[in-house]
């Protein structure tokens, strides 16, 4: 059989996708095995005891300064951050996104416009947040919605610019008018589109995140990152990390679920 | 029979290429109207004048003796080869959805005793055309079809005064293609449609019509072929001699009519 026709089944694609993860791992213990017989107190590639022991402290105790649990204080603060720049990043995005891709004279009026605030680095405008918006959360959460908005306004005006000419002119020729044609037509189209939208800027979203974070926060899983970089703790950073993928993962997890309870019909061809 | 539509010395310019030149028809209500052509003869164009997609750059289109809105509007309905039913809503739902536009401006939806009448009408079109057991599928769960069924349900709910089919069965095996021709015939008897289809298939056309126009350019500038538009250049009215459901083309005419075409893309 020609490897090209080698199609693993449900279950051995499940212990296939496992196995570089499991080789990593593996890597790793061996590494940080090897380092610490070398030298007992490294810091680089600590050990999962010590990862415990490190994070027990935060899980656990609560900070003598706050009084909060930090592991716990930081991932409500990020998430909170996160769900509200998402949130006010998608209404926007429909808002502005359906009215470009159904009113062609929107289109011609505002497309460059979006396109030019598209292109501008987003980080590039984080100071001008900072002074506008000072150093609260404010400034964090604006600087996810102008890096992911303009990528989901272009993203939703273009899926329902090309809806088929066919289905607006039968809509028309149904009776409905311009607000018919948009409430009806254009926005259940739209919306799994925007959460497969959504899906795409999770990345960018926690990158923008974690870029306020680092710079001004008290609290954060970005901003306790960088504060423990400081003292190059490695058992704190990489459960962090880790802690971060598990939620990005959740949340694109949810997200296509979402999508997939909502619009079953736009699933039809992945059955 | 009155006439329905007429084209008063309809002209379609885009800049300095003419598409259609001196279209002047008029079609009487009830009848069954195919217009063939090769390919680029302008029959889509001529279509997309009638349902208002388009406005013609000289003369004017009357319906029922006013003058033709360049918008489309529920007087005239339409099926087109492809797309023209909505993906993201079930058949039923499909039907209904005329139905929703007209009777809630605002929110485009009924409850209620008035959503149950819609459903109830919905549902005896659907049925009328063959897809009462598909009442809750989406699109994409019907063959190709089903799905033009579908669409000619959709568009028959609106009670438009022209029914203007595009291709409509170009996408059809052959004999899917049959029954949907008996279909066709059957709706347009009982519910009185005055039917314009434009098609490829010169046998559907003679089989379906009660009048074939072909449309083609009378003239060719072979230095600059864009400067002479297409026009109805043979107008044939049939009188059916056969049952409706019988779609055994006239053979002498066919034959005359298909060399007529192929001559005309040879000259080109």
């Amino acid at each position: 059989m020609r490897w090209v026709n080698v199609r693993p089944n449900r279950r051995s694609s499940i212990l296939l996708g496992a196995l570089p993860l499991l080789v990593a791992l593996v890597v790793y213990l061996f590494a940080a095995t090897a380092r610490h017989a070398a030298n007992p107190s490294d810091k680089i590639l600590p050990t999962p005891a010590a990862m415990v022991s490190a994070m027990h402290s935060l899980l656990a105790e609560s900070d003598p300064l706050s009084g909060r649990l930090i592991f716990w204080a930081d991932t409500l603060a990020s998430l909170e951050r996160l769900g509200l720049a998402l949130g006010i990043c998608a209404l926007s995005a429909l808002l502005v996104g359906m009215v470009l891709g159904v009113l062609p004279a929107a289109r011609a009026t505002l497309g460059a416009l979006v396109t030019t605030i598209a292109v501008i680095p987003p980080i590039a405008l984080l100071p001008v947040l900072f002074i506008l918006f000072g150093l609260g959360e404010t400034a964090k959460v604006a600087l996810i919605v102008v890096g992911v908005t303009p990528f989901l306004i272009r993203d939703l005006a273009d899926h329902v610019a090309s809806l088929p000419q066919e289905q607006l002119i039968k809509a028309q020729t149904l009776g409905a008018s311009s607000w018919q044609l948009a409430l009806r037509v254009a926005l259940p189209q739209a919306l799994p589109r925007l959460i497969a939208g959504l899906r795409l800027s999770l990345g960018p979203a926690w990158v923008y995140l974690i870029s306020a974070e680092a710079i001004a926060s008290d609290v954060g899983l970005g901003y306790r990152i960088f504060l423990v970089r400081r003292y190059l703790s490695m058992d704190i950073i990489i459960p962090y990390v880790a802690w971060i993928s598990i939620l990005a993962i959740a949340m694109d997890l949810g997200l296509a679920q979402l999508s997939r309870r909502g619009f079953a019909w736009a699933h039809q061809a992945d059955r | 029979m009155s006439d329905l539509l007429s084209f008063e010395n309809v002209w379609l310019e885009y800049g300095d290429k003419i598409v259609l030149e001196g279209v002047d028809l008029t079609i009487a209500e009830r009848s069954f109207v195919s217009i063939v052509g090769p390919s680029g003869a302008g029959k889509s164009s001529f279509l997309r004048l009638v349902l208002g997609q388009e406005a013609p750059s000289r003369g004017r289109i009357l319906l029922d003796d006013k003058p033709l809105t360049p918008e489309c509007g529920p007087d005239r309905g339409v099926v087109f080869q492809r797309y023209s039913v909505f993906p993201h809503l079930t058949a039923l739902r499909n039907v209904m959805f005329g139905r929703e536009c007209v009777d809630a401006p605002f929110t485009a939806r009924l409850f209620g005793a008035a959503r149950r009448a819609a459903a109830d009408e919905a549902e005896a079109m659907l049925v009328e055309v063959g897809l009462g057991d598909a009442l809750h599928l989406y699109p994409a769960q019907l063959s190709g079809g089903m799905q033009q069924r579908l669409a000619i349900a959709q568009a028959l709910m609106a009670r438009p005064r022209v029914l203007l089919l595009d291709e409509p069965f170009g996408a059809l095996d052959p004999g899917i293609r049959r029954d949907m021709h008996r279909l066709i015939l059957r709706l347009w008897q009982e519910h009185a449609l005055t039917v314009l289809m434009v098609t490829h298939d010169i046998s559907e056309a003679f089989g379906l019509g009660t009048r074939v126009l072909a449309f083609d350019k009378r003239r060719i500038d072979p230095h600059a072929p864009h400067r002479f538009g297409a026009t109805a250049v043979y107008d044939l009215p049939l009188t059916r001699k056969a049952p409706p459901d019988t779609t055994e083309p006239n053979g002498q005419v066919l034959r005359l009519t298909e060399s007529v075409i192929t001559n005309t893309q040879d000259s080109q």
